[in-house]
C-alpha cells in the first residue's frame, strides 16, 4: 500500500461517521465555479478537468455525436441531458473510452485520451458506471468491492500463487472496502451475491464500487433510472457527497427533477450536437432546450393558433 | 453374476489412468469455462500439443524425455498464444469455434500419411517414453495393493506407478487452481465471466487476463495430454478427437463449474458411472439376465452411453449447478 492509498483510506474514512446523516448539507464547494461562465454552448470554464473538441461518432449514415466544443468544470457535477436518441449515450462512450470517436479529440487533465484503451482510463482516475446496471452477480458485494482497488499486485497470476505476497494489501483493500461501503449504508449486505440485491441496490453498489478506484472523474450513465424515489434522494446525497470529496461528476439522466436538484451545471444534447449549456435554474427556459424537447413546430402550431 | 468384478472394475475405472487424465484436462476447462468464461470447445488441442510435443521431441528427435516434457509445455503455451491472440479481443462464442477447429486441424495435420516420418501419421509413435517406466521404484510385473472383501484393489507395479505420478499431478493441480482462483487474479477472472466491460471499467486489462487464463488451463490440458501419451508410451491421433473435450467439459460441469474440486469429483462419478453401467450390462448379457432381443454383448458399449447421458440429464434437470455448485448461483442466472 502506498502513501496516498493510505491518504485515500483516511479522507474516506473520515466522511464515513457523517453518511448517516442522510440528504445533509454537503455544502457546495461548487457554488462559484460557474460565476462568469456564458450560458452558451462550448463556452470556456475556469477549470476545465475533460474536453471535447470536434467529437464526431458516425453509424453508417446517421451521425450519432457531433460536439464542436465541450468543457467540463473540475468539482462540479454537470448532467448531461436531452431527448431520447440525442446521443447521450454514444457520447459518455466516447468519453468514457468505451468507443472511438471517427474524428476529434478528448483530453482529461491536459492528456489527449482519445485512443487510450478503457482500462487505462480508469487507473488514470476516470471511472464510469452503465446505464444497465453491471454488478458481477455471482461475486459477494465485498468481492465486488475489492474489484475496484487499483495496483493490487495479487492480480499478477505468478503473484497470485503467493499469498504473503499480497495478504497485506488485500486487507487493506478489504478495509477500504468496507469504509466505502458503510459511506452507502451497506456494510449488512457485504457477504450477499451481488445478483441477489434490488435494482436500486446494485445502482448504489456500482457507485461504491466505482468509488474504490480513487476517482477523479466519476461517469454515471443514468445513476437513477429504474430507482424508487425514497432511494433517489440517497443517491442523490451520494453524489452530492463524491462532490464534497473534490471529485466532479458527469451524469447522464432524464428526470428533470433530479437535475434541478443537484446539476452545477446542465449541457443539453439533441440529435448528436450540444443545444444548449448553462445552470439548472436557467437552462430550462432556452428556447433550445424547449425545442429539442418538444419540437420545433410547438411555436408553429401556437403561431397558428393565434393566427 | 460376478458381482466382485463388477464393483472392482467399476471402483478401478473411477482411480486409474484415464479418469486421471479426463480430470486433468476438466481442471483447465474449468478454470476456461467456469471462472473466466471462455468457451474453450478444443481442451483436446492442449492435449495433442503436450502428446505430439513430447511424442516427436524423444522418438524422431531422439532427446531425453525430461527435455520433450518442457517441449511438450512449449507446445501448449504456444498454441494458447496462438489461439487467443486474434479470439479474446471477440466475444466469447468465436475462441469456441476457433478452439474447436484448431483442435481438429492438429489432429488431422499430425495423422496426415505425408508426414509419417515426422509425426507417425496414422499409426502414431509408440516406445518413445521406456524412460518412464525405468524411473519406475516399483517392480513393474510385480502385484502391489489389497482386496477389502469382494473390491479387488491390486494393481501391477508399472501401474500403480502411473497412478500415482497421475494423482500427484492432479493433486498439484488442485493445490494450483485453489491458490489461483481465490487470490486477487481470480476475482478478476471471475468479473470478466460475470461482466467483461464491468471489469474493464474497473481498470483490468482484460485482454491479458483471458490470456493468462487460456494458457494456464490450457497447460493443464497439455499435462493431461502428456500423461496420457507417457503412461500408455505411445500417442495415437485418433484418441485426439472431439468427444474427450466434451467429456472433460461434461465432467467439469457434472463435479460443478467454478469449483476447484469440481473436476475431481466428477471425473471419478463420470468414470465410475459409466464403467459400472457397462460391467453390469456386460455380465448381465453373459448370464442370460438381459435377453438377446434387448441387446447383446457387442451393443453394451452404445447402450451405456446412453444410460449415462440419461442420467446426466435428470443431474441438469434436479441438480443444475452440479454436485459441488451452489444453487443460489443459479437463480442469480434466472434473474438476469
Amino acid at each position: 500500500m502506498s502513501a496516498s492509498d493510505e491518504a485515500n483510506l483516511g479522507s474516506t474514512a473520515g466522511g464515513g461517521g457523517a453518511s448517516k446523516v442522510r440528504d445533509t448539507d454537503w455544502g457546495n464547494p461548487a457554488e462559484h465555479f460557474f460565476d462568469g461562465v456564458a450560458e452558451v454552448p462550448g463556452s470556456a470554464k475556469t477549470d476545465p478537468v475533460l474536453i471535447a473538441r470536434g467529437v464526431q461518432r458516425h453509424f453508417g449514415g446517421l451521425t450519432a455525436v457531433d460536439v464542436d466544443h465541450l468543457e467540463i468544470q473540475k468539482g462540479a457535477i454537470t448532467a448531461l441531458i436531452g431527448p431520447n436518441g440525442a446521443g447521450k449515450t454514444t457520447f459518455f462512450n466516447l468519453l468514457s473510452g468505451f468507443d472511438r470517436p471517427d474524428g476529434g479529440e478528448v483530453t482529461f487533465q491536459g492528456d489527449t485520451i482519445t485512443n487510450v484503451a478503457p482500462h487505462l482510463l480508469a487507473k488514470r482516475g476516470m471511472v464510469r458506471t452503465f446505464q444497465l446496471t453491471k454488478v458481477l452477480g455471482k461475486l459477494s458485494v465485498l468481492e465486488n468491492m475489492k474489484l475496484g482497488a487499483q495496483l493490487q499486485s495479487g492480480e499478477s497470476m505468478m503473484k497470485a500463487l503467493l499469498k504473503p505476497i499480497w495478504r497485506n494489501q488485500e486487507k487493506a483493500v478489504e478495509a477500504k472496502a468496507l469504509v466505502i461501503l458503510d459511506e452507502f449504508n451497506m456494510v449488512h449486505m457485504k457477504d450477499e451475491f451481488a445478483g441477489a440485491l434490488s435494482g436500486g441496490q446494485r445502482k448504489l453498489l456500482e457507485m461504491a464500487r466505482s468509488m474504490m478506484t480513487d476517482p477523479k472523474v466519476i461517469m454515471l450513465d443514468e445513476p437513477m433510472a429504474g430507482v424508487n424515489p425514497a432511494l433517489t434522494q440517497s443517491l442523490l446525497g451520494h453524489v452530492k457527497r463524491m462532490r464534497s470529496q473534490g471529485i466532479s461528476v458527469v451524469f447522464v439522466e432524464h428526470d428533470m427533477d433530479v437535475v434541478r436538484d443537484i446539476s452545477d451545471w446542465v449541457v443539453v444534447m439533441a440529435e448528436g450536437i450540444v443545444v444548449a449549456e448553462g445552470r439548472a435554474s436557467s437552462v430550462g427556459a432556452n428556447p433550445a432546450v424547449i425545442d429539442a424537447y418538444l419540437g420545433t413546430s410547438h411555436t408553429s402550431l401556437t403561431d397558428g393558433g393565434d393566427q | 453374476m460376478n458381482w466382485s468384478l463388477i464393483l472392482s472394475n467399476t471402483v478401478r475405472s473411477g482411480i486409474t489412468q484415464t479418469a486421471i487424465i479426463y480430470i486433468l484436462a476438466a481442471i483447465g476447462m474449468n478454470l476456461h469455462v467456469g471462472y473466466t468464461g471462455l468457451m474453450n470447445f478444443g481442451q483436446v488441442g492442449f492435449m495433442a500439443a503436450g502428446a505430439y510435443g513430447v511424442g516427436i521431441s524423444t522418438y524422431t528427435y531422439d532427446l531425453p524425455l525430461g527435455v520433450g516434457i518442457l517441449i511438450g509445455l512449449l507446445c501448449g503455451f504456444l498454441l494458447a498464444l496462438l489461439l487467443g491472440m486474434p479470439t479474446l479481443r471477440l466475444r466469447s462464442d468465436y475462441l469456441g469455434i476457433v478452439t474447436i477447429a484448431a483442435a481438429e486441424i492438429l489432429r488431422l495435420v499430425v495423422r496426415y500419411q505425408k508426414l509419417k516420418d515426422w509425426s507417425g501419421g496414422t499409426n502414431g509413435i509408440n516406445g518413445f517414453a521406456d524412460s518412464f517406466q525405468a524411473w519406475n521404484p516399483l517392480s513393474s510385473s510385480a502385484k502391489y495393493g489389497f482386496e477389502i472383501g469382494p473390491l479387488n484393489l491390486r494393481f501391477t507395479g508399472g501401474d500403480l506407478w502411473e497412478i500415482g505420478i497421475g494423482w500427484s499431478l492432479v493433486l498439484i493441480s488442485v493445490l494450483i487452481m485453489w491458490r489461483l482462483v481465490n487470490s486477487p487474479w481470480g476475482r478478476v477472472l471471475k468479473s470478466i465471466r460475470e461482466d467483461e466491460n464491468a471489469a474493464r471499467a474497473m481498470g483490468k486489462n482484460i485482454f491479458r487476463f483471458k490470456m493468462q487464463s487460456l494458457i494456464a488451463g490450457g497447460l493443464f490440458g497439455t499435462v493431461a495430454g502428456m500423461f496420457f501419451a507417457i503412461a500408455n508410451n505411445s500417442v495415437q491421433p485418433d484418441n485426439y478427437s472431439r468427444p474427450f473435450t466434451f467429456f472433460a467439459l461434461t465432467i467439469a460441469i457434472l463435479g460443478g463449474l467454478g469449483r476447484v474440486w469440481g473436476p475431481v469429483i466428477g471425473g471419478v462419478i463420470f468414470w465410475m458411472l459409466l464403467s459400472g453401467i457397462e460391467n453390469l450390462l456386460k455380465e448381465g448379457v453373459a448370464n442370460d439376465k438381459i435377453p438377446q432381443s434387448i441387446m447383446d454383448g457387442v451393443q453394451v458399449g452404445q447402450v451405456r452411453f446412453m444410460l449415462v447421458g440419461l442420467g446426466l440429464m435428470a443431474l441438469m434437470v434436479f441438480r443444475p449447478q452440479g454436485i459441488f455448485g451452489d444453487k443460489r448461483e443459479i437463480a442469480i442466472d434466472v434473474r438476469k
